[in-house]
């Protein structure tokens, strides 16, 4: 069953069928259970060494059950997940006991959306930050502390703040102390996941410039997960798209961008709000029907039928499957005929505006 | 269904700028105070603007900017540690009278007289708003006797046709759904036609599709703007997005720390921004097509803290281009730059705009 294959050098993470499906129990209030959620469905896509590659949809399509599923919050119900090791050996993930798991904790690491409820408000900075330190005897415990101060060197935060509780600082500052406390261990893979959807748009743009550093410094790789896809556009190199727990479109952000091959991409595009007053008037926007598909009760053939304007027969009975288009991959039935609009034609001007 | 007859007066004012000189709302050196552990905070520190009629302004700030606040203002709908301080808002009631809302008692039955009929609201959180444990029809119902004296079957019928109207399918069978029964944009049509029920003049709509996802936010925009035309709707649109608010504003009023740093038209806030907390949020939002090789230019710093506002302008320490020995003694004031147009910026100080500086701090010689 197992693809024995030997994983490209340069990938570090590779995900193969991945699937989680989620059977709700039967509580006290309800009559009858609901239907098993396929929060992820055979999703495959793969994590190159130091690149930073997006996973973009609106709620409920999956991305952040398959970061759970890769940082082993969650188990999976079927796939693979092969992640390259330093030794240049790879194992999978999926195959390992929670103990043997143990081994890789410090190799992949998350950043949370929420730097609220993300940190311990009872714990000083210094110890939400060196606790991973202090676990995995990284650091003898003498040298934790100076490791933390420098930790939050990196992050832009002055190091006396080290004896602070979370509370005495603002959400912008605590998304550093997340980010520093995923940084701690070294890691290899870095999963933001909407880590700078909750910030201020100062804020924001101060965040993004700094994971940017962070990356060039240490070599990072970023699992990059956001439903805004002008902040994909401006961090990611690669963009996996999905839409209720299925990979719909696989691209190099440029080309993604410059065109869509999938009709839902192309709808996302065009519903971003431009910030340019001009530009509404011009009015090309794709209005999507209706609402993202219900997990629990997904449309027969393809997910996306029900709202895309370009849906046949074939694609209310047969679910496409994700084909290769030379670098990039689709899963539509109609992709060779279709001619989507990328940025250039939805927002004209936008890229000369840089 | 009785047709209603204040609907169809509504409905059939011209909403276009036909010559509407008087806005619906005006506010004047509005001063909002919140008690807190710590201290009072001035949360809204001298805000004046004017909420024209039939047409969209935006307030735009980010955290801690007080636009929310502001907006409860404008319903005297403040927490219960918070009150007016200072400053009037002026509604023109349906019968052309002035009523200086701040002054009237938070609780008293006038207030809640115009609550939800003449002024509604629409929060950012849909859930929220809405009662766990009623249906729909149970929370629209009551709310539509209550304002516009109907009867309960013709309650119920408008409460169906406001449901239709905001895009909800088979809305007669969904008025007995309760709420965790709807997905989230449906929630948020759910409280449009809540709001909308009893055709209200003004709408407050504070981040009403900051929940929301992208494809579901640009429909609930659309939908919105095609109730404004109906129904010659005034409404102050609170968000931080600079993208939402190219959409949707007419006008805009970009806020920071408790004060409007910058007032103009849509086009003119993106086109020719003055302020210098304007340009910097303009640049530090990602563009669509500007791609991987731009860097972002972020204001340092962070959003001080109210208890900590620096002396002279509030955004110099932030700022560019801030004069040493000016912005850091001095309060810029409001300049006026036209009848609809104006700043605190000391850079915009001319000689000629210098003899309408409306305040200015005496401590520098």
């Amino acid at each position: 069953m197992l693809d024995r294959a030997q994983m490209s050098p340069d990938i570090l993470l590779e995900v193969r069928g991945l699937t989680k499906v989620f059977k709700p129990r039967k509580t006290l209030f309800q009559r009858k259970t609901s239907n098993p959620i396929r929060a992820v469905d055979d999703v495959s896509f793969e994590i190159r060494q130091g690149e930073t590659l997006g996973l973009v949809g609106e709620s409920g399509c999956g991305k952040s059950t398959v970061t759970r599923l890769l940082l082993g919050i969650h188990e999976p119900s079927a796939g693979t997940m092969r992640y390259r090791k330093k030794d240049g050996g790879s194992v999978d993930l999926d195959q390992l006991s929670e103990n043997e798991r143990l081994a890789y904790c410090t190799d992949l690491r998350i950043v949370f959306q929420d730097p609220q409820s993300s940190l311990n408000p009872r714990l000083q900075v210094r110890d939400i930050v060196g606790e991973v330190l202090k676990v995995n005897r990284l650091v003898p415990p003498d040298q934790i502390e100076a490791t933390v101060r420098d930790l939050l060197a990196k992050v832009g935060l002055r190091p006396e703040y080290a004896r602070r509780y979370p509370h005495a600082f603002s959400g912008g500052e605590r998304q550093r102390v997340g980010i520093a406390r995923a940084l701690a261990t070294r890691p290899r893979l870095v999963v933001l996941d909407e880590a700078v959807s909750a910030l201020d748009v100062s804020v924001r743009a101060q965040t993004l410039n700094l994971l940017r550093d962070l990356q060039e410094e240490f070599g990072l790789t970023y699992l990059f997960v956001s439903h805004d896809l002008s902040v994909i556009e401006y961090i990611c190199d690669r963009v996996v798209v999905m839409y209720v727990g299925q990979v719909v479109e696989v691209a190099p952000s440029d080309r993604l961008f410059a065109k869509p091959l999938h009709p839902y991409t192309e709808a996302l595009l065009s519903a971003l709000p431009i910030p340019d007053p001009a530009q509404r008037r011009q009015g090309r926007r794709i209005r999507l029907p209706g609402e993202v598909a219900d997990p629990a009760n997904r449309p027969s053939g393809c997910a996306f039928h029900p709202r895309c304007r370009f849906a046949t027969e074939t694609c209310r009975t047969t679910p496409p499957p994700l084909r290769d288009f030379g670098g990039r991959s689709v899963a539509c039935h109609h992709a060779e005929q279709l001619s989507l609009n990328g940025v250039e034609s939805i927002q004209p001007g936008q890229a000369a505006h840089a | 269904m009785r047709p209603i007859p204040m609907l169809e007066r509504m409905s059939a004012l011209p909403v276009t700028a036909v010559a509407q000189p008087e806005p619906l709302v005006t506010v004047r050196d509005l001063k909002v105070q919140i008690g807190t552990d710590d201290g009072l905070v001035r949360a809204v520190d001298g805000v004046t603007f004017d909420v024209p009629r039939g047409r969209t302004l935006c307030l735009v700030g980010e955290s801690g900017s007080g636009k929310s606040i502001t907006g409860r203002a404008l319903m005297n709908l403040l927490p219960p540690s918070g009150r007016i301080a200072a400053g009037r808002i002026t509604y023109t009631d349906r019968a052309g009278e002035a009523i200086d809302i701040g002054a009237l008692d938070p609780r008293g039955r006038q207030i809640r007289g115009l609550r939800g009929k003449d002024i509604s609201l629409i929060s950012q959180e849909p859930m929220a708003a809405l009662s766990p444990v009623h249906t729909i029809g149970q929370q629209l119902v009551p709310v539509i006797r209550r304002h516009l004296g109907l009867s309960r079957r013709e309650a119920e019928a408008r409460a169906v046709e406001m449901l239709g109207r905001v895009g909800i399918p088979k809305p007669a069978e969904r008025l007995g759904n309760y709420p965790f029964e709807f997905s989230g944009g449906m929630r948020q049509r759910v409280c449009i036609a809540l709001a909308l029920s009893c055709q209200p003049r003004l709408l407050i709509a504070d981040e009403p599709t900051t929940a929301l996802d992208v494809t579901t936010q640009a429909n609930i925009i659309d939908l919105l703007q095609e109730l404004q035309r109906e129904y010659g709707l005034s409404i102050l649109f609170i968000t931080h997005d600079l993208g939402v608010v190219a959409e949707i504003a007419d006008d805009v009023a970009v806020m920071y720390l408790g004060r409007i740093v910058e007032r103009g038209t849509v086009d003119e806030i993106f086109a020719d921004p003055r302020h210098p907390y304007t340009q910097a949020l303009l640049k530090s939002v990602p563009r669509l097509g500007a791609g991987r090789h731009t860097r972002l230019a972020a204001i340092r710093g962070m959003v001080p803290s109210p208890f900590d506002r620096p002396a002279g302008c509030d955004f110099r320490p932030r700022c560019d281009l801030a004069i040493k020995g000016l912005c850091e003694i001095e309060d810029p004031g409001t300049i006026t730059l036209g009848p609809r147009r104006d700043v605190r910026c000391v850079l915009q100080r001319t000689p000629s705009t210098d003899s309408v500086v409306t305040e200015r701090s005496t401590s520098h010689a």
